[in-house]
């Protein structure tokens, strides 16, 4: 059970999305969160909603799977939302004992949460037809012209490539332990917080051990294998831009263009 | 035939403590092993097995004598790289030497640290995985593997650099016996296809399919020959609690109530054979 546990949320498919490039999927995930701060009224908002529903659409990846993403937060949006509609100054609609909602409260509130809603979805849309192992190539490739400002790229990127491999053995490590020591007569599941809390203390030292273990012995093995870091390294799939990205690199420059077309003409 | 290994009077201490005196773990081993060959090092725990495989591939230095891989001098800096590329090396536990999420990728790890192009690496990454049976499963997550197939991928992962001699360090000793048969069957493969293999491990069954047998006791070298001569000395090698296979054991006990057993039977396929035609 422990070991089927999904990494991130990648969403498995082969549409248009999932094989653009990671590179131009990051830079578009930035570009979009940008304007999403440049928009300011009604009508930018109908054509960030229009564009992220349109790439959900070509994606494939049903609603009802990224909406679910939202759960976690929504508490967050609500908060924010009453924050802003109560706290607002301004011409007043509505009063009712020390409440009161204005004009630029509603307003503020109503463009706050759309904001984030949105924001949420586009990022989320971004893990979900990204494999993690792309998106750390991608980001490896983003940042190495800031190697020569001492930026190490390719160390953070194996460092996430490493992390994600592990986090299946280490859970399966933890497992391990845990059953150990419930076969012990360990109790896990009994008593208040603080006392589970405590209860979790002879797990983390053996597991820290084993860690440190498992990464001494991956480090030999990967020594074995001439690892080296990042210079004279090749790689398989050398990221090349196809057609396809390009042609998302136009959409996303004309997105952009008609968000700040509408801020300045409107 | 040249040699691919060549070690000379190899002493490896360590101090477990600054205050302590330093442990000796190889004490003086000189070894020899031919291009294309197949050698399997034997031993009990602590008998320096381990460590005398990790002096092969630079990982580990002499602290005495010297250690020759392919001509190069592991204690040159220079030679390092070349040294692990020509003898690579597979490890006990499959989870710990496996680098990336996707299985194909971790194989193309070797070929990219050497900065081989990026089409050669696609050739070698699939050639290999189909040299271990598990070209189907290039896409997989590892950790969805059996600890066989996990261990088969390591073993395309050295492969993959394409090395004269590959070193493996007890490679069957985490798995379930058909993990066990999967990983011998395709080090047997290996070695009828050219390759170099020195096996370390403490099975007897699996040091008996090699040509050559090296036993290590305390950190020397106790007896060394073909399998057929190293279990004459049956009695000797009980003396350091080590087992003689079940075959040969059977053989050497049938000869001793006067049966004509040949001592080349070394399985229990060839043993079988030859009792049921004994007149």
């Amino acid at each position: 059970m422990i070991r089927d546990i999904t990494l991130g949320q990648y969403f498995p498919g082969e549409s248009w999305i999932h094989r653009l490039d990671p590179r131009i999927k990051i830079v578009g995930t930035l570009a979009y969160i940008v304007a999403l701060f440049i928009v300011g009224d009604f009508w930018g908002f109908l054509i960030a909603v229009a564009a992220l529903f349109g790439v959900i659409g070509i994606s494939r990846v049903p609603l009802k799977f990224i909406l679910k993403g939202l759960k976690p937060i929504f508490i967050i949006i609500l908060f924010t939302f009453v924050l802003n509609l109560f706290m607002i100054p301004g011409k007043v609609i509505w009063s009712f004992w020390i409440l009161t909602i204005t004009e630029e409260g509603l307003y503020t509130a109503f463009f706050m949460a759309a904001r984030l809603i949105l924001l949420l979805l586009g990022s989320s849309l971004l893990t979900l037809t990204t494999r993690p192992i792309r998106l750390t190539d991608g980001i490896e490739s983003l940042l190495s012209p800031l190697r020569k400002v001492g930026v190490p790229a390719h160390e953070l990127a194996m460092m996430m490539t490493i992390a994600l491999r592990f986090i299946p053995t280490l859970l399966e490590e933890t497992d391990k332990i845990m059953k150990a020591q419930q076969a012990r007569g360990a109790d896990f599941e009994s008593g208040n917080i603080l006392r589970r809390a405590k209860s979790l203390i002879p797990i983390l030292v053996p597991l820290f051990i084993s860690a440190f273990r498992i990464a001494q012995e991956l480090a030999m093995a990967m020594e074995a294998r001439c690892y080296r870091g990042g210079r004279h390294r090749t790689r398989m799939n050398a990221m090349k831009l196809e057609k396809r990205d390009f042609a998302a690199g136009l959409l996303l420059v004309a997105f952009v263009a008609a968000i700040i077309a509408e801020r300045i003409l409107l | 035939m040249a040699e691919m290994i060549d070690i000379q009077d190899l002493v490896f201490e360590y101090t477990r403590d600054e205050n302590q005196e330093p442990v000796s773990a190889i004490k003086g081993v000189s070894l020899k092993v031919e291009k294309g060959s197949f050698t399997a090092v034997i031993g009990r725990n602590g008998s320096g097995k381990s460590t005398l495989a990790k002096n092969i591939n630079a990982l580990l230095l002499p602290s005495r004598g010297a250690v020759y891989v392919n001509g190069y001098d592991t204690r040159q800096e220079e030679n390092v790289w070349d040294v692990r590329q020509s003898a690579a090396m597979v490890f006990q536990n499959p989870d710990n030497q496996i680098v990336s999420s996707i299985v194909e990728d971790d194989v193309a790890f070797g070929p990219e640290n050497l900065g081989v192009e990026s089409k050669e690496i696609r050739t070698r990454v699939d050639s290999s995985l189909k040299a271990v049976n598990m070209w189907q499963y290039r896409k997989k997550a590892p950790h969805l593997l059996s600890g066989g197939q996990k261990q088969r991928i390591a073993i395309a992962g050295a492969i993959a650099m394409r090395p004269e001699c590959i070193v493996f360090d007890e490679p069957t000793a985490m798995l379930d016996p058909k993990g066990r048969s999967e990983v011998m069957g395709i080090i047997k493969e290996l070695h009828e296809d050219g390759i170099t293999v020195l096996l370390i491990t403490h099975f007897m069954e699996e040091a008996a399919q090699a040509d050559r047998i090296v036993i290590m006791d305390q950190g020397e070298i106790a007896l060394d020959g073909t399998p057929q001569e190293v279990f004459r000395q049956a009695e000797a090698i009980r003396d350091m609690n080590l087992d003689v296979p079940l075959t040969v054991e059977l053989g050497y006990r049938l000869r001793d109530r006067g049966l004509s057993v040949p001592d080349t039977i070394m399985n229990m396929e060839e043993m079988v054979e030859f009792l049921c035609q004994y007149k």
